[in-house]
């Protein structure tokens, strides 16, 4: 039987994880759940834990993309064969982790996103945030060769293949979109499923057209320098 | 025109006499100080041999000593910044690297001594 692992990244979302851990449990009794901590000031550490949750504390703040591959490392090392990342703010319904997990056994595929786009309208998604899948739906389409729908959604599903590739290699300030042209460069593939979006549970998105504009700037250099990079600089 | 080289003279020493204070003191590593006493080294001797500044701004094609050596110092100091850059990123990877290992190892200790501490 596979071994799978739900991977939580978190970064003050004490009001937020211990109900998605619960959530997560309730759907998939019996899976570990994997909570890690990107060096809250909170009280998310503590709150995961009494959820159920193991932590995994970074010593200091990475930001996400030092998060996630901290736990798919982890994971890589313990010799879990899937990996599905389930943001810490509850925005993703838990109850569309096995439509992830059946994809990725049946498909046969390196990543399965879960996209809020795929067979529904992209309920709960900002404007702004609808401006910029827009936008990178039209860049990374040349890129992947193929069209994709939801290129930053965070409800995402590895396998080991993917795991090997990002535990030596992940963006990381915005990792979701760069993700999909490091496993385009493996020759990689990828396939969406509908997933359900929720608002989240505590707290207000950081988005602002500012922060906007310097995401949008960020991503498409690091879009492009994965497209250029030597492979041989980093290990 | 030889005010400015005089000052440029005087910067240079300033920064030579710096990097070399800097590093007696351990505020930089011997390593990084390499570059910036390159730089301070390469101003001082432009700023004292007038004739080697003429003939590159002529090969520049630059009206003058003064703006010959504005360009080489601005082109100096680009090549040392850059070279802090490609620093930087390299121990950002490391930085990230040992804090993604230390937690990593962290989190397999506890897991060992919480099955020890079952066991037992």
């Amino acid at each position: 039987m596979s071994r799978l692992l739900i991977l939580i990244p978190a970064y003050n979302e004490q009001g937020a994880i211990g109900g998605v851990v619960n959530d997560v449990q309730a759907v998939m009794p019996g899976t570990p759940v994997l909570v890690v901590d990107d060096c809250s000031v909170d009280e998310t550490v503590p709150t995961a834990r009494a959820a159920g949750a193991r932590v995994l504390p970074l010593p200091h703040h990475l930001g996400l993309g030092g998060a996630v591959q901290a736990g798919y490392k982890l994971a890589y090392e313990l010799g879990f064969d899937y990996v599905i990342r389930v943001d810490g703010d509850g925005q993703h319904d838990p109850r569309d982790i096995p439509k992830i997990l059946e994809a990725l056994e049946s498909e046969g595929c390196e990543m399965v996103i879960g996209s809020r786009f795929v067979g529904g309208s992209g309920e709960h998604t900002g404007m702004l945030r609808a401006i910029g899948i827009v936008f990178f739906r039209a860049v990374l389409r040349p890129i992947l060769g193929r069209p994709v729908r939801d290129p930053t959604s965070g409800f995402v599903g590895v396998n080991r293949r993917a795991l090997s590739v990002f535990s030596a290699s992940f963006p990381l300030e915005y990792p979701e979109i760069e993700a999909l042209v490091v496993l385009q460069r493996k020759r990689f593939r990828f396939v969406e499923v509908p997933c359900r979006m929720r608002p989240r549970r505590t707290g207000r998105t950081t988005i602002t057209p500012l922060k906007s504009i310097y995401y949008m700037v960020h991503v498409i250099l690091g879009v492009f320098v994965n497209v250029l990079k030597f492979e041989g600089r980093r290990k | 025109m030889d005010r400015l080289l005089n000052v440029m003279t005087g910067f240079s020493v300033l920064l030579i006499g710096l990097v070399l204070v800097s590093v007696r003191r351990a505020h930089i590593r011997v390593e990084y100080s390499v570059s910036w006493l390159a730089v301070g080294l390469a101003l001082l001797v432009l700023s004292r041999w007038r004739s080697l500044l003429d003939r590159i701004g002529g090969m520049m094609g630059l009206d003058g000593a003064p703006v010959a050596l504005l360009v080489v110092t601005g082109a100096l100091f680009l090549l040392v910044l850059y070279r802090l850059s490609m620093m930087i990123s390299s121990l950002k990877d490391s930085n990230i690297a040992l804090a993604q290992r230390l937690a990593i190892l962290e989190f397999r200790l506890e897991s060992n001594e919480e099955t020890k501490t079952q066991r037992s």
